[in-house]
């Protein structure tokens, strides 16, 4: 009797998420995310070198609700990179692989990120003299 | 390119249930079942095991499963206190021995599947040929040029303590299983196992091939799909660092240009 095609087990779909998993998946998405974000820096400074209006409109874009929520996104996608970026580091020259300390590590990105992307979005209100 | 989500074959559904009669002190076990010869998807199979009567192991309750509720439920075990590497499997998201596995550990019911992205040869035992072949290609036995002395070749104490952490390896594969980089691209990357394995090699002052192995081991795949994500150390039921002995190899591959 011919035999059905083996399965493939379940992988993604059980495996339970730790703090050192989710930091090297978000480095990832992160990663993408800012590459998108580049191309909008640069419509951003192809605005700049058009013209006055256009830059303006571009400028209204980057400053409705939507556009600052992008912006507030790829400020955290840059702070987390380069957080989790800075623990790859160190992991490359050897360090970080004791357990414990690793997965610290991993969460210390998470704080950094948060940290370092509120204080620049405090700091830009701050200077726009909303707040 | 990563697939993410499981073919249509191996979809896993909802299996049956099995009530452990008159027991009062129970705790479920969800456990993985395909079998080869009816034709039909993996399903998730409920049984309800009395704990007043059952062993402290994750591996207790799998065997008293199969001795009093249902015998053709399958799965490797042999050693029972984790020497072997057999009963490697999945257990509540995570990958450990069945046998040094506590059951009072696992919150709740305890799901049980094979380990992850593997070849399913029938409920819990995954096909290992992959594994093993890869193991086999690094050569892991000891390489010399020099001829062979009259005596033992000896190793000073300072050098035998570098292979501690790694000759415990057990090769159960539970830290190979647990890696994404190892589950997009298991045919061409050899995963912890057998790059912890590949290193124990490496670092060993009695063999005289480290260059050739390093050689063998330069190449986009084979090593350098570690991402580090630390899920193989995370896993080792021997509490070995998989990882750590990546990034030595790593570090050895770029000591020797410079």
């Amino acid at each position: 009797m011919a035999k059905a095609k083996r399965p493939l087990s379940p992988h993604l779909q059980v495996y339970r998420w730790g703090a050192h998993m989710a930091v090297s998946i978000l480095h990832r998405a992160t990663g993408s995310a800012l590459a998108v974000g580049s191309i909008l820096l640069a419509w951003w400074l192809v605005a700049m070198a058009t013209g006055h209006d256009y830059f303006n409109t571009v400028q209204g874009y980057a400053g409705s609700a939507l556009g600052r929520i992008v912006l507030f996104g790829l400020t955290f996608a840059l702070m987390q990179h380069l957080a989790s970026g800075i623990r790859h580091l160190y992991m490359d020259a050897g360090k970080l692989y004791d357990l414990k300390v690793n997965t610290l590590s991993a969460k210390a990105t998470f704080v950094v990120s948060i940290v370092l992307t509120i204080v620049i979005w405090v700091a830009a209100y701050k200077v726009m003299g909303v707040l | 390119m990563a697939e993410f989500s499981l073919p249509a074959n191996s979809k896993v559904g909802k299996g049956k249930s099995v009530k452990a009669d008159g027991a009062t002190n129970t705790k479920n076990f969800s456990v993985y079942r395909w079998n080869p010869d009816d034709g039909e998807n993996p399903r998730m199979d409920t049984f309800e095991v009395d704990m007043d009567n059952c062993g402290p192991m994750v591996l207790d309750a799998l065997i008293k499963i199969k001795n009093e509720m249902d015998s053709t439920v399958t799965f490797r075990r042999s050693c029972r206190e984790g020497v072997c590497g057999s009963c490697a499997m999945n257990i509540d998201g995570k990958n450990g021995l069945a046998c040094t596995t506590a059951i009072e550990d696992v919150k709740g019911d305890v799901s049980i599947t094979p380990l992850p992205h593997m070849e399913v040869v029938k409920d819990l035992v995954p096909n290992m040929s992959n594994f093993y072949a890869q193991y086999a290609s690094i050569k892991p036995w000891m390489r010399t040029q020099s001829p062979t002395p009259e005596e033992e070749r000896l190793q000073s104490p300072e050098d035998r303590k570098k292979l501690d952490g790694l000759y415990e390896c057990i090769l159960c594969a539970c830290c190979s299983t647990s890696c994404p980089s190892y589950w997009w691209n298991g045919d061409k990357y050899l995963g912890p196992a057998i790059l912890l394995q590949a290193y124990r090699w490496l670092i060993d002052s009695r063999d005289e091939t480290t260059g050739e192995r390093l050689d063998e081991l330069e190449d986009p795949f084979r090593l350098y799909r570690c991402h580090t994500i630390m899920n193989c150390s995370n896993a080792c039921p021997k509490g070995l660092n998989p990882a750590k002995a990546i990034a030595e190899t790593k570090k050895m591959m770029v000591e020797r240009k410079y």
